[in-house]
Parts: structure tokens; sequence; C-alpha cells
């Protein structure tokens, strides 16, 4: 069997993923980067839009060029890249031993490693899901699966179609499918606010005049071999359909665009806790989970809306398997991150106060002139709305931090 | 006079704007939080401008389809003839990052996003041009 000791391995090849190994290989470990398809770069590849690199490189680019750019970086880095790779099991050897099993091209590998860093990216929840029940025609995608068929395969998966869901996903989708003159006849939104940014509201679906239908929801699809048609009601304030409310909506495609969840399933087998309101693990202020050595960054760790955040928690979490193979982490007193007012969820979970800490928060409903603020500190972010679908992105000081006790309660807070 | 509502998209805050065009060809601006706002919508009115993304055929690549954005960002009232012009263009395999794969009508740039190796069939035919950057479709 063939046989490797590393440093570090990293799971995953999408921009947490490259942006880790990266950052590693610059700190002076010795890094292999293992990825499931013959490719690097992730879900960006198929991302034909731009608003990529905005904070990372100062400019607004397409997916493609973002990752073309992230892996330029990792070319001038020393890493072992293993493609068409899949990780069969990690084993917690020792405390600073990881082995971790590869089913590659060459055969099943064993990659000996002192830190492990998590960034298989994340899933997209599927239409069974979200309760849409009725028949089981053709013509039923995930936006994933609708947007590589467009935009890496050249292939249009369907002209009349309805979109459920309007997370930026969705709203991106819906805007693709117009322009390439479908038309697309609803989105469907449980919430009654849009789940994506206003920014791709407008530019989505109002610059196309497609309707958005809010407190909505697909009960079920219906069609023999095609999508003919779905059957859409109004649901009451927990969500429920409200009987005598359903409408036909007619079309050939329906895209299910519910949400992404983090991909887990290893971490969950080694023992991490993990956090309901996020999907991911816990982890500390280095990105480290509960299993010593083991980092978890991108939307593995947490769904980010913006890449440059995945990027950005990728280096974390190579800089904190830095220090944990260098053994200068001692024990520490965590103190616990605390969800107060409006705060949905929050990450990391645990911090030392001793370095300053970047938080990545959610808020549970839409709010207008607020603070996002640290309780018993001076920190505070004035934000003129906040959203569910907007990352509110904090770096408090350790200065804010060191002072408070063991518990350290972020909330909302109304201007007036 | 008319009048015209947005949704500013300059930061989360989404704020409702009401966009007067009065008669003396002045705009005013109302229900903006900030001067970003302001500056926002009367460039929504007077000349909306987009970024136009789309995918173009490629031939003999290894995948079928190349991403291509405009070079610039282009009048809202001609992106719907941009995308039928780009539905003609067939780009020649390599196409390298950065690339001008077509010109549109008005001199709109359409630049790759992406990067389409040579098929395995192309090159073992030796079909393999070395400098497709320099074969520019013009679309009529």
């Amino acid at each position: 069997m063939l046989e490797t000791k590393l440093d570090l391995v990293v799971v995953g090849g999408g921009p947490a993923g490259i942006a880790a190994a990266s950052k590693a290989c610059e700190l002076g470990m010795k890094v292999g980067l293992v990825e499931n398809r013959e490719v690097l770069g992730g879900i960006p590849l198929q991302c034909v839009h731009t608003g990529f690199g905005v904070h990372v490189f100062g400019e607004d680019l397409t997916g493609p060029e973002f990752v073309y750019r992230l892996i330029d970086r990792l070319q001038r880095a020393d890493v072992g890249l293993f493609l068409k790779s899949h990780v069969h099991s990690i084993e917690l050897k020792a405390f600073d031993e990881k082995i971790v099993t590869v089913l590659s091209p060459k055969g099943v590998q064993r990659l000996y490693a002192k830190a492990v860093v998590f960034s298989t990216g994340a899933r997209e929840r599927t239409a069974f899901e979200i309760g849409v029940t009725g028949e089981r025609p053709d013509g039923v995608y995930t936006a994933g699966e609708a947007q590589t068929l467009m935009d890496l395969y050249g292939l249009m998966p369907g002209r009349r179609v309805v979109i459920i869901g309007s997370g930026d996903v969705g709203l991106i989708m819906a805007r693709r499918f117009a322009l390439e003159g479908a038309e697309v006849k609803a989105v469907i939104e449980v919430l009654p606010y849009p789940g994506g940014s206003m920014r791709n509201v407008v530019s989505c679906l109002r610059d196309f005049g497609i309707p958005l239908y809010l407190s909505h929801r697909v009960v079920s699809i219906r069609g023999g071999k095609r999508v003919e048609k779905v059957v859409v009601a109004k649901v009451d304030e927990e969500m429920r359909p409200v009987p005598g409310t359903e409408f036909e909506v007619e079309c050939d495609t329906v895209v299910v665009a519910a949400g992404l969840r983090p991909n887990v399933e290893l971490l969950e087998k080694m023992g991490a806790a993990l956090d309901p309101a996020t999907g991911g693990p816990v982890v500390n202020e280095t990105l480290e989970t509960t299993v010593p050595g083991v980092f978890a960054a991108g939307n593995a760790l947490v769904i980010n809306d913006l890449v440059d955040y995945a990027v950005e928690q990728g280096e974390r979490a190579a800089e904190g398997a830095h220090e944990f193979v260098s053994n200068r982490s001692g024990s520490v007193a965590w103190k616990r991150v605390v969800k107060g007012r409006n705060v949905r969820l929050i990450v990391p979970h645990y911090v030392s106060g001793e370095r300053d800490v970047v938080f990545y928060a959610r808020v549970k409903s839409p709010e207008r002139r607020v603070f996002f603020e640290l309780l018993g500190s001076d920190l505070k972010l004035y934000q003129q709305g906040v959203r569910p679908s907007e990352m509110i992105r904090l770096r408090a000081p350790s200065s804010a931090i060191s002072n408070l006790g063991d518990r350290l309660v972020f909330q909302v807070r109304p201007l007036e | 006079m008319s009048e015209v509502t947005l949704t500013c998209v300059v930061c989360p805050a989404a704020c409702e704007l009401k966009v007067l065009s009065l008669p003396s060809g002045e705009i005013r601006v109302e229900g903006a939080g900030c001067a970003r706002g302001v500056e926002y919508a009367k460039q929504e009115v007077l000349d909306p401008r987009r970024v136009v993304i789309t995918v173009v055929k490629v031939k003999g690549g290894d995948l079928p389809v190349v991403s291509v954005k405009t070079s610039q960002r282009v009048p809202k009232s001609r992106i719907a003839e941009i995308m039928r012009a780009t539905a003609e263009v067939v780009a020649d395999a390599p196409v390298e990052i950065g690339q001008v794969v077509a010109v549109c009508p008005g001199g709109v740039e359409l630049v790759a996003t992406r990067r389409v190796k040579a098929s395995a069939d192309q090159r073992a035919q030796g079909g393999l041009r070395e400098n497709a950057g320099q074969h520019v479709l013009k679309v009529e």
C-alpha cells in the first residue's frame, strides 16, 4: 500500500481547501490536498456570474476566474495533489497522528497526518427534504444540476421553468434561464421575505419581470414522463399550506434551490460535535473542531454568502493547523459564544480572548437600523439593515474579548 | 414629471427609493439612506447598465461551451440583442481566460472567463491551432 507522511491533509479542493493548502505550505508544512473530482476549484467552476473575489482580490470576478487565481497561488506552493481521490475514512491513531485512507487512481493510499482540514463544501437540499410531493417525472433538477448542464455543458434543461427557493442560488438561476430565452414562470419562496440578497432580487428577478411568490410553497409536482405543472399554495405562519389557496403553474422544468447543508459525514463519524444551527461542526477560534487537530473551513463549516469568507476560513484553519503541529496550542480556558437577541447562528463557538477573532453570524429575521454588538464591550457594528440571507462578519480585537467572563453574548439591538 | 420606485442594491439596507424626473430635467431621489443610494438611483433611471454573463459554443474543446462576460457594463436595453448574437458565436479551442472570443454589434467584446483546452481528439488530429486568440469572430 502507498503510504505518505505529511503534516497536514486537506480534504476537498474548492476555494477553502485551496486556500488552506496554499497557506499551510507557505507556513512550511508538508501538505496533501485530496479532491474527488479531476479538477480543483469546486463549485465556482460552474458559476459564470460575477460576485467573486471582491474582498480577496479587490475585483468583481466570475467563479472560474476567481478559482484560477487561487490555483495560481497553489501552484507556487509545493502541495501534494491527490485528484480523483476519495477519502474513505480517517482514523485517529494518536493525539497528533491521523491516518487518512484514500481511494485513488493509484489504488488505496494511506496518508499519515498530524492535522486535517475539512473543506468538503456543502450539498444541495432536495425536493424530498422540503416536503414537495406528487409524481416523479423527468424535468426536476437541483439548482446546481441545472447550472452544470447550462454553464459547463451548454444544455438547456427546459423552457418553462418554476424555481423553488429564492436564495441567491435560485435567483441567479432564474436570471440564467431568462437570459437564455426560457420563460421563468415563478420563483416560489416559503418565507415571507426573499431568501437571497436584495441585490439579487433586483438584478435577477425585477430586471426580467419574473414573479416572486413569498409565503408560498410548491406542494406537489404533476406530470407523466415530463413535468407538466406544479401545485402551489399559500402558507400560514407555521409554513403549512392553507387549504383552498392552491393554484397551478404550467411548466416543463422545476429547479429546486432549497439551500445547502454542510458535508459533515466524515466529521460526524470521527465524533466531532455539530451545531444544529449551522449544520457544521462546533469550532474554536482557530476553526478546530472538538476533535483535536481536525479543522473545518468554507461551506463545510458554515454556509457562506461570499467565497471570500470561505478563503479567509481556509487560511485561518491552516494557521490553526500550523499551531497545532508546532505544539503551540496549550490548554486554554475557553469562553463560550452565546446567541443573544435575533441571532440565528454564529461561528466560531469558543474563543480564548488571547487573540483577535473574526465572527460570522446570521440573524433570525430582517431588521432595520440596528447594532450587532458584543454585550459588555465597546464592540458594535452599525447596520442599516440586516437579513438572514446576508452574513454579518465582525472582527473582534482580543482587547474587547479578554476582559469578559466565560460567556460572550452577541446580539442585534435596534438603534431606537 | 415621471415617478419610478426602486430598491437600492448598494448595501443590505435595501432602501425603497422614489425617483422623480422633474420637467426641468432635474432628478430628485427620495428615501435614500445615504448619498450612494442617490447616485445609484440616478444611474438606474438615466442609463441602467449591466455586465452580461453567458456561455458560447466551443469547437474542439474538452468542454462544449466557454463562459464569457462583456468587457464592460452594457445598456440594459441591449441585453436581449447581445444574447441573440452570442447564440451564434462558435469559438475555437483552446480558449484562454481573458481572451476576446467575439465582438458583438456596437463593439461590445465578449471575454472568456474560463479556460477550455483542446479536446484529446482535436490534439490527436493535429488540428490544434496554437493561437486561437487571433481568430476573433465578428457577429453582424
